[in-house]
């Protein structure tokens, strides 16, 4: 028994359990954010969404829905086109789910719990998301299609586009925290609703959610899928488990960036009643249950716009990336550092 | 190279010749692959293993910004051009033996300068020392900033000029504008009122015959 709580207590295994907790539970989360989607979606549009397979005692039809489509996708034939690149094929969907997976290392869940508490924890959230780009464009070539490729080439031009207006909003957050550290970030947010950064940043929050939804890919700026012009764009010829994983990724990822918003703009961990009721309240104390609360607010906002918006016309979502995002970005890190500069408002800017 | 220092640090030597050899198989893939595109992957992949090394060496800033320039931007849009180009594999091949003394010389410039560095004790790696290894808890990318802000302040400004400069030659050099393209004006599009395209006709009702 010794033998095995010292090899348990093993900073490796201890991280890898981590690791694994974390990943496991970001899978769980998708299938059940399928679930609160098509819920949704379908009460929005006066259906009632899935409510056939499984029910825990009669309460919650359709609860385990995702679980059924992916056992459906599990048995199903994965076919690969006979002229397609046969091993970037089958390596795409991996490029594009490992950097979903793998930026969670640094998203602070709770006060204690983050897997890797680095100083460059922002840049390597920008990094691994500006590779998540590999596996789409990777997709759209190797099936060797032309509405695959369409959908390649939209999605890259898309990405790149608000890739430049999401670092700039967070080149506010940062000068506004002093830290590139998630954790940081947070923590320099505590002191109740109004010192959250969303108060004092509301432009760049509202350009960084837009840019989170295109970034992602998800309606109304799902160009690169378009099922209406393009079909389903990169992954139009995969099926099977090959496609669940472009699934998981693209879920993952909103997961992801819901995640962020939370910690950049709403507080993360800290609890909205902080400072306002007495601190040893348990509704004042950071915890994981706010940014789960958080987090599943932005999940919805995805759902809503979906059910709301038409798509965008391509190049409206060029300009708007363009000429509409980047500019306000630059405008307000300008109004920020004069705003720091007067001492106008929260700013823990050092000197 | 703080690689060699540690007693304990098996692990740490495991992970660099993993990532080494990675490497060195990635930047060949780079240069033998005969697909365009394979070759533009591979160097993607040298790129990332290369993060990983300078990872090891404790640089993680410049790791992390290798990745999120080259690999998430300059890369892709490189890949991008690749694809659209969809070169020829005989096409590529055509000039092989006319430029190949040139590739040869360039590779033995190349060589002849590692071994250099590597051979000469004087000025090779042996007579550098290795720095110690930094407490975990030193921020290389905080001192960066630092240094970037006040030491190298009016060199780092520089830097930021002449880009700016080289982006508006690049449009100005680029950009045409070409007469009778179709295009909306979207300032136009949104000033527009009912009252400029609609006419409302009141019609008199006429007479039942």
């Amino acid at each position: 028994m010794q033998p095995l709580l010292d090899f348990l207590a093993l900073p490796v295994v201890q991280s890898t359990i981590w690791i694994l907790v974390v990943t496991i539970s970001v899978i769980l989360a998708v299938a059940f954010s399928v679930l609160f989607e098509r819920k949704i979606i379908g009460w929005m549009q006066l259906r009632k969404g899935p409510n056939r397979v499984g029910s825990l005692f009669g309460f919650w039809p359709g609860v385990f829905q995702a679980f059924a489509d992916v056992l459906k996708l599990l048995i199903k034939e994965v076919v690969i086109p006979a002229r397609a690149n046969r091993v970037l094929f089958s390596a795409a969907p991996i490029i594009a789910l490992v950097p979903a997976l793998a930026t969670w290392a640094v998203v602070p869940l709770s006060p204690e719990l983050v897997i890797a508490d680095i100083d460059a924890g922002l840049l390597y959230v920008l990094a691994l998301t500006s590779t998540g780009i590999y596996g789409v464009i990777i997709a759209g070539w190797a099936t060797n299609s032309k509405y695959a490729m369409l959908g390649a080439m939209r999605c890259g031009a898309q990405i790149i586009a608000y890739e430049i207006a999401m670092g700039f909003a967070l080149v506010g957050v940062v000068m506004a925290a002093g830290s590139l550290n998630l954790g940081e970030i947070v923590r320099q947010q505590s002191g109740g609703m109004l010192t959250w950064n969303i108060i004092w940043l509301f432009p760049l929050a509202i350009v960084y959610i837009i840019s989170g939804v295109a970034e992602t890919n998800r309606a109304p700026f799902d160009v690169a899928e378009g099922e209406s012009e393009i079909v389903a764009g990169f992954h139009v010829e995969y099926s099977g488990i090959a496609f669940a994983l472009f699934f998981l990724a693209e879920y993952a990822n909103m997961l992801l960036i819901s995640a962020l918003i939370a910690v950049f703009f709403f507080g993360g961990w800290l609890s909205p009643f902080d400072g306002y009721l007495p601190a040893d309240n348990w509704l004042a104390q950071p915890s994981f249950l706010w940014l789960g609360i958080k987090l599943s607010a932005f999940m919805f906002l995805y759902f809503w716009l979906r059910a709301t918006f038409p798509r965008y016309r391509y190049d409206q979502i060029m300009r708007l990336g363009w000429k509409v995002l980047i500019p306000v970005t630059l405008v307000w890190i300008a109004v920020e550092g004069v705003m720091a500069y007067c001492k106008v408002g929260p700013w823990r800017v050092a000197g | 190279m703080a690689l060699s220092t540690g007693e304990g640090d098996v692990f740490v030597m495991v992970l660099f010749y993993a990532y080494s050899a990675v490497l060195v198989a990635a930047a060949l893939g780079v240069i033998t692959t005969r697909n365009p595109v394979h070759s533009a992957l591979c160097l993607v992949l040298a790129f990332f293993t290369s993060a990983g090394i300078w990872m090891l060496i404790e640089a993680e800033f410049l790791a992390i910004v290798l990745v999120l320039v080259y690999v998430g931007a300059v890369m892709v849009l490189f890949l991008f051009v690749v694809m659209m180009l969809d070169v020829g594999v005989e096409e590529q091949r055509r000039g092989f033996t006319r430029y190949a003394w040139l590739g040869w010389l360039t590779a033995s410039v190349v060589i002849a300068e590692l071994v250099g560095v590597i051979a000469a004790r004087r000025v090779g790696v042996d007579a550098t020392q290795a720095p110690a290894p930094l407490p975990a808890d030193y921020s290389s990318t905080h001192e960066l900033g630092t240094v970037l802000y006040t030491q190298y302040v009016y060199a780092f400004e520089l830097a930021a000029m002449l880009l700016l400069v080289a982006i508006v030659a690049a449009i100005a050099l680029t950009m045409r504008r070409r007469a009778g393209v179709k295009m909306q004006e979207i300032a136009r599009q949104v000033a527009v009122r009912p009252a400029d395209r609609v006419r409302i006709v009141k019609v008199e009702a006429e007479k039942r015959r």
